[in-house]
C-alpha cells in the first residue's frame, strides 16, 4: 500500500528500537496474576485504555456529526426543489434541527449506536443497510490480505535476516524500497495489465459470484470468486507485506546480537534451535502488534484497491459518497472506520500489557 | 563609571556573512561530504532537479501546447509511441491520447502541476505543523494537551481518509460552477490538512528539549516576547528533522494527489496532473492502447522513487547516531 501512509522509520535502515529484549523478558515472566497488585494496575490500565477509546469515538462522532448536521442543508436534501416554505419549516421541525446543539448531537449519537445512520441522499435508503450490505466483500478483502502479507512478509524477513549478504536477500529488501515508491493504484492497474488483459487468466473487476449466508456473503466458495480476490488481495497487501518484512528482518538482526544468543550458540544449540526457538519467538510479539495496528489501515486502505477493481466493498462506496458529495454515507464511514481503529488499538493495548512486564508494575506507558 | 542605562555607544559587530563564506562553509559542511561520497544521492538529487526543470520550462520545452483545443489534431489520435501523426505529420514520442494529444508535452504539464500541488501542500503542513507544534511544546499546559490529542487522533487515520473528507467536505461548501477553478486550491489545502500532525510532533519534542536550554533563558531574560524566542531562536534549532520529514513527505504529498486524482475526486482533467493523466489512460489499457497509461505512470514512480531516496539519504546524513 505504497500510497499515503507515512512510511515508517523502519523503511529507512535505522535499527529498530531495541523492544525485543523487553519482549524477551515477557515471555519468561508469565505468573504476573500471582503477583500482588497486578489486577489493580491491569484494571487501571484497561480502564485508562477504554477511557481513551472512548474519548476518541466521541471525537470521531462529534466530527461525523458536524458533517451530517452543518455541511450542506439536510432540509434541501431530502424534499425537493418545489418544496414550500412551510413544507420546509415542518420538516426541519420533525427532524429536530431546531432543538439545542447538545440534544441535537445526542440523539445522533443515540441513533448512531443504534445503527441508525440516516438515509443517503443519493441512493434513498437508510445508510445502513448500504454499510451492511458491502462490509463482507471489504472484510473479506481486508482479512485475505492482512494474512497473506503476513505469511509472505515473515518468510521473507526471516530468510533476510538470516541471509543478510546474499544475494537474493539483497535483492528483495532493493525491490521493497522500489515498492514503498510504487502507488497502490499502480501496482492494482499492472496486475490487471498482466494478469486479466494480456494473459486473461483472471477478471479484472468486481468479486465474481457469491454464495450467501444470511446477509453474509463470501466469495471463497465459488471459482469466480476465488478468481477474483487473487489481484485486489496482492494489491492491498503488498504495502503491508514490504512493511511487516522490514520489521521482522530488523528485530531479527536485533535479536540476533543479543548475548542470549550467543550465549545458547555457545551451548552448542544448532541452528535452527537457535534462529526459530530463540531469535523468531522473541522477534514475533512486535511483529503481531504492529500487523494488527495495521488491519486498521488495511480496511481503510481497501477504498484505493476497491475502486481500482471496482470491488462492491465500503471503500468504493464512499469514494463515490465523496464524488457526489453525500455527506450521511461519509460521516456513517468515518465513524465505521473510526470503531475499526478504535477497536484493533484496544486490543494491542491489551496485548502490550500481557506481553510486558514494566505495564504490570505501572511503571511506563506503552510507547507507539 | 559607565552608564549602563544608555546604549552603548559602538554598534555590535554584524553576525551577517557573505555570500562566498556561506559557499565555503557549506562546502566544508559534513552534509556536502555525506552528499558527494553516495553515488545514490548524486543520482536522485540530479534526477530531481532535472524533474523539476523540466516542470518549470514546460511551456519551453514541450512541443505542443498539450491543454490548448487548438493545438490538437484529432487526426492523430491514437498514434502509437515513435509513430508520426495522421494528421499534423509530427513525431509522437510517446505516442498520443483519443483527441491527438502528444503525451510527451502532456508528461511535462501533468509533472508541472503534481509538483506543485506536491510543493504547495508540504509547505502548507509544515506552516500548520510547525506553528503548532512549537506553541504546544513552548507553552505546554492545555493548549498543547489540545494540539497532540488532536494530532494523535489525526495520525491513527491514514491520511488519504482525511484528505478524501476534507475534499468531500470543501466540495459541498463550493458551489458547483466553481469546482474546476479552485480544484487546485481545495487539493493543496486537503493534502497539507492530512499531513501536519507528523511536524507538529517533531517539533514539539525538540522544542521541549530547546526550551530549558540556556539560550532560550538568556533570551527570556532579555525580554524578548514568547513569538520571538520561538520564531528567532528555537525554530532554527529543531529545524533538521523537520526537513527530513517534508523531504519524505513530499514524495508522500506526490503520490497522495496522483491517488486522489486517480480515484476521480482530485483535478479535472482540464487540469490533469500525473493521476489524472493515468485516470484518462486507464480506459484504453484494456484496449491495448498501453502507452496512454504507461509513461505518466512511469514519471510518477521514477518522480517518487528519487524523492525518496533523497530524504533517505538526508536522513542518514542528519542523524548524528550513524555518523
Amino acid at each position: 500500500m505504497g500510497d499515503i501512509q507515512p512510511i515508517p522509520a523502519i523503511f529507512f535502515s535505522e535499527p529498530a528500537c531495541s523492544r525485543a529484549n523487553i519482549f524477551f523478558a515477557a515471555t519468561f515472566h508469565c505468573s504476573f496474576l500471582l503477583q500482588p497488585g497486578a489486577a489493580h494496575a491491569m484494571l487501571a490500565y484497561l480502564l485508562r485504555s477504554l477511557t481513551q477509546a472512548t474519548l476518541v469515538m466521541l471525537a470521531v462522532a462529534f466530527i461525523a456529526f458536524s458533517m451530517f448536521r452543518y455541511v450542506g442543508d439536510p432540509v434541501a436534501s431530502i424534499v425537493g426543489q418545489d418544496a414550500t416554505l412551510k413544507d420546509r419549516q415542518e420538516l426541519t421541525e420533525s427532524l429536530g434541527l431546531n432543538d439545542a446543539f447538545p440534544l441535537q448531537f445526542a440523539r445522533f449519537l443515540g441513533n448512531a449506536v443504534q445503527g441508525d445512520f440516516g438515509i443517503s441522499y443519493r441512493q434513498g435508503r437508510p445508510v445502513a443497510d448500504l454499510l451492511i450490505e458491502r462490509l463482507p466483500a471489504t472484510i473479506e478483502l481486508a482479512m485475505l490480505s492482512a494474512i497473506f502479507a503476513l505469511v509472505f512478509g515473515l518468510g521473507l524477513g526471516i530468510y533476510a535476516a538470516l541471509n543478510r549478504k546474499g544475494v537474493i536477500a539483497n535483492l528483495v529488501m532493493s525491490l521493497s524500497l522500489i515498492g514503498v515508491s510504487l502507488p497502490t493504484f499502480l501496482i492494482g492497474v499492472g496486475l490487471i495489465f498482466l494478469f486479466a488483459v494480456t494473459l486473461r487468466w483472471l477478471p479484472s473487476f468486481g468479486r465474481g459470484d457469491v454464495v450467501f449466508f444470511g446477509w453474509w456473503t463470501t466469495g471463497l466458495l465459488t471459482d469466480s470468486g476465488r478468481k477474483s480476490l487473487i489481484m485486489p488481495v496482492l494489491t492491498l497487501g503488498f504495502y503491508q507485506l514490504t512493511l511487516i518484512m522490514r520489521l521482522v528482518r530488523a528485530e531479527m538482526l536485533e535479536v540476533m546480537r543479543t548475548e542470549y544468543i550467543k550465549f545458547a550458540r555457545a551451548r552448542g544449540l544448532s541452528s535452527t534451535a537457535i534462529n526459530f526457538r530463540h531469535a523468531l519467538r522473541n522477534t514475533m510479539v512486535p511483529v503481531i502488534t504492529i500487523t494488527g495496528l495495521q488491519l486498521g489501515s488495511v480496511i481503510a486502505f481497501a477504498i484505493v484497491t476497491e475502486t481500482v477493481f471496482n470491488w462492491p466493498g465500503l471503500g468504493a462506496l464512499f469514494v463515490k459518497a465523496v464524488e457526489v458529495v453525500d455527506i450521511p454515507v461519509m460521516a456513517a464511514y468515518l465513524m465505521f472506520v473510526g470503531l475499526v481503529f478504535v477497536v484493533v488499538n484496544l486490543i494491542v493495548d491489551t496485548l502490550y500489557f500481557l506481553v510486558d512486564p514494566r505495564l504490570r508494575s505501572g511503571a511506563v506507558v506503552p510507547a507507539r | 563609571m559607565t552608564d549602563l542605562t544608555k546604549p552603548s555607544p559602538k554598534p555590535l559587530p554584524k553576525l551577517k556573512i557573505t555570500f562566498r563564506e556561506r559557499v565555503a562553509l557549506w562546502r566544508d559542511s559534513d552534509l556536502w561530504l555525506s552528499f558527494k561520497s553516495s553515488p545514490v544521492a548524486i543520482v536522485s538529487a540530479t534526477v530531481t532537479l532535472l524533474i523539476i526543470l523540466m516542470a518549470v520550462m514546460a511551456d519551453v520545452l514541450a512541443p505542443q501546447n498539450a491543454f490548448d483545443p487548438v493545438a490538437l489534431n484529432l487526426l492523430d489520435g491514437f498514434s502509437h509511441p515513435m509513430e508520426r501523426g495522421a494528421g499534423s505529420n509530427m513525431l509522437f514520442i510517446m505516442g498520443s491520447d483519443e483527441q491527438g494529444r502528444d503525451l510527451f508535452s502532456a508528461l511535462f504539464y501533468g509533472t508541472r502541476l503534481s509538483l506543485l500541488v506536491g510543493l504547495a501542500s508540504v509547505v502548507f503542513s509544515m506552516v500548520v505543523g510547525i506553528g503548532l507544534g512549537l506553541v504546544a511544546g513552548y507553552l505546554g499546559g492545555r493548549i498543547e494537551m489540545l494540539i497532540m490529542r488532536v494530532a494523535d487522533i489525526q495520525l491513527s487515520f491514514p491520511a488519504i481518509l482525511i484528505a478524501l473528507l476534507i475534499f468531500g467536505v470543501a466540495r459541498s461548501l463550493i458551489p458547483p460552477q466553481q469546482y474546476e477553478t479552485t480544484a487546485v486550491i481545495v487539493i493543496i489545502v486537503a493534502i497539507g490538512l492530512s499531513n501536519w500532525a507528523q511536524y507538529a510532533r517533531t517539533v514539539r519534542a525538540s522544542t521541549l528539549v530547546e526550551r530549558n536550554k540556556e539560550y532560550v533563558q538568556a533570551a527570556r531574560l532579555m525580554g524578548i516576547s514568547g513569538f520571538g524566542i520561538m520564531s528567532r531562536h528555537v525554530l532554527p534549532n529543531v529545524m533538521g528533522p523537520v526537513l527530513v520529514i517534508a523531504t519524505i513527505n513530499l514524495a508522500l504529498a506526490i503520490i497522495e494527489e496522483a491517488t486522489l486524482s486517480f480515484l476521480g475526486v482530485g483535478l479535472p482533467i482540464t487540469q490533469p496532473s500525473l493521476g489524472t493523466l493515468i485516470r484518462s489512460g486507464q480506459k484504453f489499457l484494456l484496449s491495448g492502447e498501453w502507452w496512454i497509461l504507461f509513461f505518466p505512470a512511469m514519471m510518477l514512480v521514477i518522480l517518487a522513487l528519487a524523492i525518496n531516496l533523497l530524504g533517505d539519504w538526508l536522513r542518514d546524513a542528519l542523524n548524528p547516531k550513524l555518523r
